[in-house]
């Protein structure tokens, strides 16, 4: 079940594989216009579904939160959306296979995902998102260390651009991770737990990064796992389980009863979610 | 020293040289991949290479059995057979990486020390010789030896130097590499070739056991100087290549110890005055100290 907020019409254009997976929903147009249009998809792990029959469409210029409980299946979706990880069903950017236009979208893996203790700086980390633009056999010239540096500055860590990454707090590790999405200069970012484990002062500053872009006509879908702040920041947001359980704006989705239905009986989280959501 | 105005000690010292900065070039790779261990993989792979290139030679024109390239290229065989055997077994959920290098390491080793009993019994061939290919031995290099250790060094730095960004990228985050469209799987197959050919260039001088060290050694100790991939490099194609020379002299000194035991020795050596005083994280250096701190 999707809710967008557009006008749901019947295409003819429409591959054969295509009609199949999305029997259930129909085709729409949105679906063309959408930065990232999941229909369909499922993820096996070893006998188990991660994520079953999933339908997730992605309104343009919005800040999407996909949130649901630990085990809900959130990362593997963004995962299974750039073929991070096997998945079956129909994934779509702009109406477009991801190979056509993987350069304009920006991954932000989880922190925990990486080595800190790697030999490498902060700029040279960022740097690291101009490598398709760089190209084969060049090096890293100045022009792009220049980049680098920019991307460094607009997260705040113009100042630590040659500390190792080791050397940062947590809340500077993860702004290194944006600033290298940044970087790629994207139009659809994806972003996977950017507020775990950091500072308040850094979530601050993620979340006004995330409207500066929503504000240049980016998307951004964030996996999120603080349902406090999602009526704040967010535009839209897709409650997961390993099914979708309800996709939408946050006015009409992000209810208590859609909530009761994604986390079960966990009692404090609905105490919290009544008194957000109306 | 008039050792060193030695013919045969030169060749062996510039043979030796030039494979140590290869393995220490190589070894980078593998040490910021997490996958040190498969080395030792290749390394133990190898041997029923070895013996299969024997008999095959053997059987077909006698005598030829210890030809280098023939070994070189049975050894290449199996070794990438057990490395893709890795990567494979390491996908099984019930077995995973770890066991994976363990059984195949094993299970290689196993196949190819039967083998050399068949080997022993060949009446044409006289396979003494290939005994040594298991702790090597650096004194029996000769010229063409080190032309081809030559051609092989100028090919893998070539690579390396052409690849390092890519390279950098996949050891640090494969999923964003992935994500981004770089080749992440043809980039790993790389670096394992190059692994291979590193250890099958090794097997003379070092042998199959103790190549796993030339490769691991030097980067290990490199990263205690460098916070920088590039550096690190470039450093550990430098201790390689010193250790290697180092440890050639120590065993012309005392021949009854295998250069490739002192080359080892030698780099252990370095690594351990590195583990104390390099200023990147060694025992006695601030950062440490401020990180023991930190966790009491």
């Amino acid at each position: 079940m999707i809710a967008v907020e557009m006008p749901v019409q019947q295409e003819d254009s429409l591959k054969p594989r295509a009609s199949e997976v999305w029997a259930t929903d129909g085709k729409s147009s949105a679906d063309d216009l959408s930065p990232l249009a999941m229909h369909g998809i499922s993820v096996a792990y070893g006998g188990t579904f991660a994520l079953s029959d999933v339908d997730f469409v992605v309104r343009p210029g919005t800040l999407t939160a996909i949130v649901g409980p630990n085990g809900a299946g959130k990362s593997t979706l963004l995962k299974a959306a750039i073929v991070l990880v096997p998945a079956t069903g129909d994934v779509r950017f702009w109406g477009k296979p991801l190979n056509a236009v993987r350069g304009r979208i920006g991954y932000v893996p989880q922190r925990a995902s990486v080595d800190w203790d790697f030999p490498v700086t902060a700029q040279q980390v960022v740097a690291m998102g101009l490598y398709s633009k760089i190209g084969w056999f060049r090096p890293v010239t100045r022009i792009w260390r220049n980049k680098a540096k920019e991307a460094l500055h607009r997260v705040g860590l113009a100042d630590l651009a040659d500390r190792q990454i080791g050397q940062l707090s947590g809340g500077q590790q993860q702004r290194v991770f944006f600033a290298r999405a940044l970087a790629q200069e994207a139009d659809l970012y994806l972003m996977d737990e950017p507020m775990a484990g950091i500072d308040a002062a850094t979530e601050r500053v993620i979340f006004d990064l995330l409207a500066d872009c929503r504000a240049a006509g980016k998307t951004v879908v964030v996996v999120h796992h603080d349902l406090d702040t999602v009526p704040a920041y967010f535009d839209d947001v897709l409650l997961l389980n390993r099914k979708a359980i309800a996709s939408g704006p946050i006015s009409t989705t992000f209810t208590a009863a859609n909530l009761k239905a994604t986390y079960g009986g966990k009692i404090a989280v609905l105490d919290r979610s009544s008194s957000i959501a109306p | 020293m008039n050792l060193l105005l030695d013919y045969n000690t030169r060749v062996v010292l510039l043979g030796t040289l030039l494979l140590g900065a290869t393995a220490g070039l190589v070894g980078t790779f593998l040490v910021l991949r997490k996958r040190a261990l498969v080395g030792d993989v290749i390394g133990h792979a190898t041997l029923p290479g070895i013996a299969i290139a024997f008999l095959f030679a053997e059987m077909f024109s006698p005598g030829t059995g210890k030809n280098t390239a023939t070994v070189m290229l049975g050894a290449a065989a199996t070794g990438l057979l057990g490395a893709a055997a890795v990567s494979i077994l390491a996908r099984v959920r019930k077995v995973g990486p770890d066991a994976a290098q363990a059984v195949v390491l094993g299970l290689f080793f196993g196949v190819g020390a039967s083998l050399f009993r068949v080997v022993q019994q060949v009446p044409t061939g006289n396979a003494a010789g290939l005994n040594g290919y298991l702790y090597g031995k650096a004194a029996s290099l000769v010229a063409s030896d080190v032309w081809l250790f030559a051609g092989a060094a100028a090919v893998v730095l070539l690579v390396v130097l052409a690849l390092h960004k890519e390279f950098v990228l996949v050891c640090f985050d494969a999923e964003f590499a992935t994500a981004t469209g770089r080749p992440v799987k043809a980039l790993d197959l790389a670096l394992t070739a190059l692994a291979v050919a590193v250890t099958v260039l090794g097997l003379q001088s070092v042998g199959l056991v103790l190549v796993v060290a030339t490769l691991t050694i030097p980067p290990a100790t490199a990263r205690f100087w460098t916070d920088r991939a590039g550096v690190m490099t470039a450093l550990s194609a430098a201790i390689g290549g010193a250790t290697a020379v180092a440890g050639v002299l120590v065993s012309a000194l005392a021949p009854r110890i295998a250069a490739g035991a002192t080359i080892v020795l030698a780099a252990g050596f370095c690594f351990a005055v590195s583990l104390v005083f390099g200023p990147k994280g060694g025992l006695l250096s601030k950062r440490t100290a401020s990180v023991a701190t930190r966790a009491a």
